[in-house]
């Protein structure tokens, strides 16, 4: 107990004279999930519009992928992409084992069904509004798409939001992939394994705090997101 | 300019699952003057509409138009029974349109602001369209019809749970557009503004055309006795 207690003054104190260590890992921690969440936006906002939209048969197939996606546990993503970028593996010639970017593409792979997935519950349903009314205007496909993602671009935010909050605490994937590397790979997460592990419970808590009132921040945005959206209905 | 009038109908139905909606349809649409479609709940009125502007596939038969799909797609437009307003603001409603069909976005708010004034919505520009009254979105959406000057229009009740000055202002705006060149296709429940709006008459019943007339000869002399008890109000 009182280990923990030293503990969290010496973690009081690194946070409020911004301790060069603790700022460097938030914001690799901030890179690295910011980026993954940025690309996997990009990709997952179009492929959740153009599921909405299409017809095809293969649409339920593709949705039926992108749920067990969901489902994937984070160590098994990063011991595939691991196996992918290691030296014999078929990337391994660049070379992006162990740095942010094995652990943005693992992310990357991770966000981008959640992303999809939710992105693509509420564009379904502007899309069952709109429907006749875009076809009767003669829209083209990429008029429509084009139209359903500006038209629920809050919900969207929100689904981006909640890839955040699923990255930055996620630490089994990065963990494989990343190695942990003081000053190249460490993130906040890993940290808090790393010096838990060894029994340093100032840097461990310090991180704790950190990564507690980012992921609440986030999740206020979400609420006042919502919120609003409660509050002044379309 | 190709003209994409004559419409054409030829032994063309819509079923849903085993179920035949409406047909087997034949008729022509000439172009010039205000069809008025009549008939009960539930005849056909809707499907029939959505069959003509091409929402509605025929399960089978044909639809044929004098021009190409692609420019009589391109030259139709339609205003629903319930208006569907997209989550945007009176101006992004109104502009939507335009700017889908390549026209700069100045050029397409200069034009929606000239239309939301003569429309008495000009104090809500910016407002978002579904905070607007039933009347006024109703407005709006006739609007937003018009506003590429189409060659053929579908009106689907845009009177339903208006009041009698909502009712004349739209009125207004339909005979403005026939006169202009527009060809009207409009179902109603109403036999007042039947009369008044009607060059010719389609009287719908269980998803067949039963009568096919103009405004004068329908009212005073029906044909079929469906179409009579209609007038009269009976309930058929
Ligand atoms: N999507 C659908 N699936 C099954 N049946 C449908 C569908 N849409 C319409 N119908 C049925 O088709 C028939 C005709 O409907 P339609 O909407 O064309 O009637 P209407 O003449 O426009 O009626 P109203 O005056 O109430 O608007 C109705 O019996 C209706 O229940
Ligand atoms: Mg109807």
């Amino acid at each position: 107990m009182l280990e923990i207690w030293e503990g969290m003054k010496a973690a009081t104190w690194l946070v409020l004279t911004f301790d060069a260590d603790l700022v460097e890992i938030a914001m690799r921690s901030l890179f690295v999930t910011l980026s993954a969440v940025a690309i996997a936006a990009l990709i997952a906002f179009p492929l959740g519009a153009w599921l909405a939209i299409s017809r095809y048969r293969f649409r339920r197939l593709v949705i039926a992928t992108l749920n067990a996606l969901m489902g994937l546990p984070p160590v098994v993503v990063g011991l595939a992409v691991y196996l992918l970028l290691s030296r014999s593996g078929p990337f391994g010639v660049m070379g992006l084992l162990f740095t942010p970017w094995a652990m943005i593409i693992a992310q990357v792979i991770i966000l981008t069904p959640l992303i999809a997935s939710i992105a693509h519950q509420s564009i379904r349903d502007l899309w069952a509004e709109y429907h006749d009314l875009l076809i009767s205007l003669n829209t083209s496909r990429s008029q429509r798409i084009k139209t359903l993602l500006w038209d629920s671009r809050r919900a969207l935010l929100t689904a981006a939001l909640a890839g955040f909050g699923r990255g930055i605490g996620e630490v089994g994937a990065i963990m494989i992939v990343g190695g942990n590397i003081d000053h190249v790979t460490r993130v906040m997460t890993t940290a808090i394994a790393l010096e838990t592990s060894k029994g340093d419970f100032a840097l461990a808590i310090g991180l704790g705090f950190v990564l507690i009132g980012l992921s609440l921040t986030v999740n206020i945005a979400i609420h006042m997101l919502t919120g609003t959206e409660v509050r002044d209905r379309w | 300019m190709v003209s994409i009038l004559p419409l054409t109908l030829s032994q063309a139905t819509v079923s849903r699952r085993e179920k035949r909606l409406l047909g087997p349809i034949d008729l022509t649409l000439e172009a010039g003057g205000i069809t008025i479609v009549l008939g009960p709940n539930g005849a056909g009125k809707s499907t029939l509409l959505r069959l003509m502007h091409g929402l509605e596939k025929p399960s089978s038969g044909k639809l044929r138009y004098a021009a190409p799909r692609a420019l009589a797609y391109s030259q139709q437009a339609f205003v629903f029974q319930t208006p569907v307003m997209l989550r945007r603001s009176v101006l992004g409603n109104l502009s939507y349109p335009l700017t889908t069909h390549k026209m700069p976005r100045a050029e397409a708010e200069k034009q929606s602001l000239t239309w939301l004034k003569r429309l008495g919505l000009g104090s809500h520009t910016s407002q978002r369209a579904s905070q607007l009254s039933g009347g006024e979105r109703q407005k709006l959406a006739l609007a937003r019809a018009l506003i590429r000057q189409p060659e053929l229009l579908f009106l689907d009740e845009p009177c339903a749970n208006l009041d009698g000055a909502a009712t004349r202002d739209i009125e207004r705006l339909i005979i403005e557009a026939g006169a202009s060149g527009t060809r009207i296709i409009m179902a109603t429940h109403d036999l007042g503004q039947a009369r008044r709006l009607a060059d010719d008459v389609l009287f719908v019943h269980h998803g067949l055309i039963h009568e096919q007339s103009e405004a004068a000869t329908f009212f005073d002399n029906p044909k079929t006795t469906e179409a009579r008890s209609f007038l009269k109000g009976d309930l058929i």
